[in-house]
């Protein structure tokens, strides 16, 4: 299963809600090509849900911090939203962990925005 | 495909379909060896590192080099050994993604993650070419757990 990507916009933050692989290949593909054209557009608070996200790779890995540097490099934010327990798990042991702003509750990530 | 006892053994081209026809591989074999959910992730995902390795910067996707992998099961274990026709790697040039000034690279945390995830890991440079084994054990589950 390849990545698929949908985006919406509450209160000013775009979250990608993501499902499926990211991997090498399409999967990172898809994620990089999609903030790159959130960027584009100027949305630069992005939350990136990877809640139906059912596998990364050291590939994927890579594109996510790809992202965070990319976006705060325009000056904006990207935050992780509803780890499964197997990405947390490679986030905490390649220390990105503390990397990442990491959120559990949607309503919470987006009024982290505004701090 | 050359089947021997437990051992099977694939050449494949240095493609992406080649890494995930490793991959699916090595899931069904550990499926079948009776290894638990989270280990298979472990070890789908420390196949799929090293296929992508021989690959990708082994082989450089060079379509006149192929991968060989061996698969071999055992009641309690599953080893997988990929080789590569590329230039080699020697494990010391490696280097470590925990480093503070390696933590915000793109790369570099495959070989890191095989380690983390596998009981037993064997690097050899072929001179040219590379040759990785990765080995995982079933846990025996404890007195304890077995009671319960």
């Amino acid at each position: 299963m390849s990545l698929k990507s949908s985006s919406r916009q509450v209160d000013g933050v775009t979250i990608l809600d993501l499902s499926g692989r990211i991997t090498l290949g399409e999967g990172s593909v898809v994620l990089r090509d999609t903030i790159r054209e959130l960027l584009g557009k100027g949305d630069k608070k992005i939350l990136l849900n990877l809640g139906d996200v059912t596998y990364i790779d050291s590939s994927g890995i890579g594109e996510l911090v790809s992202a965070y540097t990319a976006v705060r490099k325009e000056g904006g934010d990207l935050k992780l939203l509803n780890l499964t327990k197997k990405v947390h798990d490679l986030l905490q042991i390649t220390k990105l962990y503390t990397v990442f702003d990491v959120k559990d509750d949607e309503a919470a990530a987006i009024a982290a925005y505004a701090k | 495909m050359v089947t021997m006892g437990n051992r099977v053994a694939y050449t494949l081209d240095s493609t992406l379909d080649s890494v995930n026809k490793v991959e699916q591989t090595a899931e069904q074999l550990a499926v079948k060896v009776g290894f638990p959910e989270e280990d298979l992730h472990k070890i789908t995902m420390s196949v799929r590192e090293a296929a992508v390795n021989a690959v990708l910067h082994g082989n450089a996707y060079d379509p006149n080099k192929k991968i060989t992998v061996a698969f071999e099961t055992a009641s309690d274990s599953l080893a997988i050994t990929i080789t590569d026709q590329g230039k080699g790697l020697s494990e010391k040039d490696v280097p470590d993604p925990l480093a503070e000034e390696n933590i915000m690279k793109t790369s570099g945390r495959g070989i890191f993650l095989i380690k983390a995830f596998m009981d037993e890991v064997n690097i050899r440079d072929l001179h040219p070419g590379t040759e990785i084994t990765l080995v995982k054990h079933k846990s025996v589950p404890s007195e304890d757990a077995k009671e319960s």
